[in-house]
């Protein structure tokens, strides 16, 4: 089991980090388990499926979903673009792919909703076309498109990168033609990091709170989000409410954080048969 | 180009090579530059005197030293787990390896607001050990504890997640041959493994310190919003926005673009040396 090694410091380096991530990560998240605990199957059922509660699941696991698909669409154009093409900006272009990635969560908020409200930049319009993104469920979906890309561009962009040259051009000499070289060779090999991508942006997606919160206008059953119903709990001190919704939450990401290695393990295994 | 059969095999024609460039570069300007250039559009609306009046307003100046001291606890706090992590993780194979991977990358999956919650029903009025910690006079949520807590979590894998591909991948001969000829543990860490992994340590600690100053759901859950006393920068850009006080709310997030700007900058600098190294 423990490969022989001669450097030192395997007890110091492991001790410390299991110590340190109990303090900080599992000895927190485990007092949301037994915060849980204390409720009735029953109690927890009924507050973790209240009419309010579920409208919050719709809202915020739709647009996520919505915002994960559009990334995956305009994500990999991006990344075949920044990976096969040569243009000027194209420079920039990557480095602005970054930008929502850096940017804190509440300052693209409040940016998208500047840009969006009815006298906005790009709100003024959408106005005349009778399209409201502020307030409303595509206002979210906006945000969340926005906290995605980078995930996408990031995840596929590099396995782009490694595609090799020499097999499009066998393709195309032994007779495809472009389109059935892209469904039929370049497709199936970015299709783990395609469905990677959209899971990193989902997940990030339905966790997301402070982008979100300021274009939402958070009207309940219409634009609340399930972290700002959490929010909405702990601010009124129903710690019984907040607990089931979190515990949804919790089970949902962690779901994802599994779905997410064994795509990359799935990935690997592909690249290394390749 | 044209005319060059070999090419037109492997390449798209250049009508569609225009459109998906066109629609990229349309994508990212209309979604990611517009929003940006409105941050400073809106900062400077009513002129440079309000924009610099805006920052050194009292509570904005209590809110950048609250964000730099909160980063100055957490950064170093992962850093030093980071660091600890990889050694372990990177240098050797033990049973529940890959386990222990993953719960490194747990509090990225978690959503910022979950993140500050497990500290209040920890450490709030009644959480489980709140009320025991209150009787000896130590005030977690609502204060400086609480926030240095969350903002920890939040960014407790930055560091260990640079590190731990990198020393994987530079393997540990160097080391162990250092080992071998005399060098005691700390020598070999400090003399043989820093100088190979500075770089992307720095990448890891630009990626928390960003992330730290950044941080708003989980802060938020866990600040009580003081104003002066517990509101960092992103909390003082919401109060400022909820109080109808736009131009100042977008100055102070014009800071907070600055900063994000110069963490961007520094990671491609310093992805180069990782690269080159």
């Amino acid at each position: 089991m423990f490969r022989r090694s001669a450097l030192p410091g395997f007890g110091l380096t492991m001790g410390y980090t299991l110590v340190y991530l109990s303090l900080i990560v599992l000895i927190p998240l485990a007092t949301l388990v037994l915060k849980t605990a204390e409720l009735s199957p029953g109690e927890l059922w009924r507050l973790a499926t209240s009419h309010r509660a579920l409208a919050s699941y719709k809202i915020t696991f739709g647009a996520s979903f919505i915002a994960a698909l559009v990334n995956v669409v305009f994500g990999t154009l991006l990344a075949w673009a920044l990976v096969r093409y040569k243009f000027p900006g194209r420079g920039i272009l990557d480095a602005i792919v970054d930008v929502p990635f850096a940017l804190p969560t509440a300052v693209s908020g409040l940016a998208l909703t500047a840009v969006l409200a009815p006298n906005g930049w790009i709100g003024r319009f959408l106005e005349p076309l009778g399209i409201k993104a502020v307030f409303t469920p595509l206002g979210i979906t906006l945000a969340l498109t926005f906290i995605g890309l980078p995930f996408v561009v990031r995840t596929v962009q590099p396995v782009l990168e490694e595609l090799e040259h020499e097999v499009e051009e066998a393709a195309a000499v032994l007779g495809a033609t472009r389109w059935q070289t892209l469904t039929r060779v370049i497709v199936p090999a970015v299709t783990p990091a395609l469905l990677t991508g959209f899971a990193l942006a989902f997940a990030r997606g339905i966790g997301e709170y402070g982008s979100v919160v300021f274009i939402s206008g958070n009207k309940q059953f219409e634009t609340e989000i399930t972290p700002l119903l959490i929010m909405t709990r702990l601010e009124q001190f129903d710690y019984a409410g907040a607990t089931a919704l979190a515990l949804v939450m919790l089970i949902v990401s962690f779901a994802m954080l599994l779905a997410i290695n064994g795509l990359g393990a799935w990935a690997r295994r592909r690249a290394g048969h390749a | 180009m044209k005319g060059n059969p070999a090419l037109a095999a492997t390449q798209e024609p250049a009508w569609i090579r225009r459109l998906i460039i066109g629609i990229s570069v349309g994508f990212v300007g209309l979604f990611v530059l517009v929003p940006l250039l409105a941050v400073f559009g809106e900062a400077l609306r009513n002129g440079l005197a309000a924009y610099a009046h805006a920052l050194v307003d009292p509570a904005a100046l209590a809110a950048i030293k609250l964000t730099f001291f909160t980063a100055a606890i957490s950064v170093p706090l992962n850093l030093v787990f980071g660091v600890a992590a990889s050694w372990a993780i990177a240098r050797f194979r033990f049973p529940g390896r890959s386990v222990l991977i993953t719960l490194i990358d747990l509090p990225l999956a978690v959503s910022p607001v979950i993140a500050g919650m497990v500290f209040v029903l920890l450490f709030g009025k009644h959480g489980l050990v709140g009320p025991w910690l209150a009787g000896h006079g130590v005030q977690v949520i609502f204060a400086l504890p609480g926030i240095v807590l969350a903002t920890t979590f939040v960014t407790f894998p930055f560091v260990a997640r640079e590190l731990i591909p990198l020393m994987e991948a530079q393997g540990h001969e160097e080391e162990e041959a250092a080992i071998v000829l005399g060098a005691s543990g700390w020598q070999t860490f400090v003399k043989v493994t820093l100088p190979k992994i500075k770089w992307g340590l720095m990448y890891g600690v630009v990626l928390c310190t960003a992330r730290a100053m950044g941080e708003f759901g989980a802060v938020s859950v866990v600040s009580g919003h003081i104003r002066g006393r517990t509101n960092t920068l992103p909390l003082h850009v919401e109060i400022l926005y909820n109080e109808y006080e736009y131009q100042a709310a977008f100055a102070v997030a014009s800071l907070l673009v600055v900063l994000a700007l110069a963490s961007l900058i520094a990671r491609r600098l310093i992805a180069r040396r990782v690269e080159t190294t």
